[in-house]
């Protein structure tokens, strides 16, 4: 049963990576590219954790956390330099 | 022995359940029509899904080591806190860029006031203001036939 789980939710969040390079590449403006690459961390955070199941193995939630931690503050970065034209005044 | 049972039940429910959240909130993104709108799928459905998956991951993980799992904590706790952080930052900006919104819209995307852009304030629109688009005109606006239409 947790195989079959695993296969589906494996598939839909590969779906929806996809989903997330197509509004990547297809965004109108500058935030569309944004929210896109701000969501497609996330969703990898999703298959990192999914994988570390598949494997069974923990040795992978550092790699995720430090996404979480650096795609975080990458999105404010850019987020600030859009909305003051710098990122440190 | 039940208790796996029923456990593998749940966790199978978790996985799927964030499987599906997240689809859904990309869907959403890659769908609806303007940036306002599809910032809504991410910052909520993206989240959600996430949490529950990592909700199965830490119930995995806690039954098979018998120890608290901490990073699982850490990372939900982190991406709880930083989703409306950075929501907030990306209607900011996109409101800075005055992204063209569709106009059956209900409402206006709030004007910004001069303390939250500091020095140089957008200035509020006026109630002729013509909304800039990517194709210079309007996206278009559906007619009451057209709706009438939908709902029968």
């Amino acid at each position: 049963m947790l195989d079959i789980a695993l296969t589906i939710s494996l598939a839909l969040i590969l779906m929806a990576i996809v989903l997330n390079a197509f509004r990547l590449a297809m965004g109108p403006s500058m935030p569309d590219r944004i929210l896109a690459l701000d969501t497609m961390y996330v969703n990898s955070i999703a298959l990192i954790v999914l994988m570390g199941l598949w494997l069974n193995t923990k040795t992978y939630f550092e790699a995720a956390l430090l996404i979480a931690m650096l795609g975080f503050i990458s999105t404010v970065a850019v987020c600030k330099y859009l909305l003051r034209g710098d990122i440190i005044e | 022995m039940t208790t796996f049972v029923i456990l593998e039940g749940v966790i199978s429910l978790f996985l799927i359940a964030g499987g599906a959240f997240a689809f859904i909130g990309s869907l959403g993104m890659a769908h609806l029509r303007d940036f306002y709108m599809r910032l809504h799928g991410p910052t909520k459905a993206t989240t959600m899904g996430i949490g529950c998956t990592l909700v199965a991951s830490m119930l995995y993980f806690g039954v098979i080591d018998s120890q608290p799992v901490v990073q699982e904590m850490l990372i939900t706790l982190f991406l709880f806190i930083t989703a409306p952080v950075s929501a907030h930052l990306l209607a900011k900006s996109g409101l800075h860029q005055k992204l063209p919104h569709a106009d059956k819209t209900r409402g206006r995307p709030a004007e910004l006031r001069s303390e939250e852009v500091g020095d140089k304030p957008v200035p509020h629109p006026t109630p002729d203001h013509q909304h800039i688009t990517h194709e210079r005109s309007p996206l278009p606006r559906r007619t009451a036939r057209e709706e009438s239409q939908d709902e029968g």
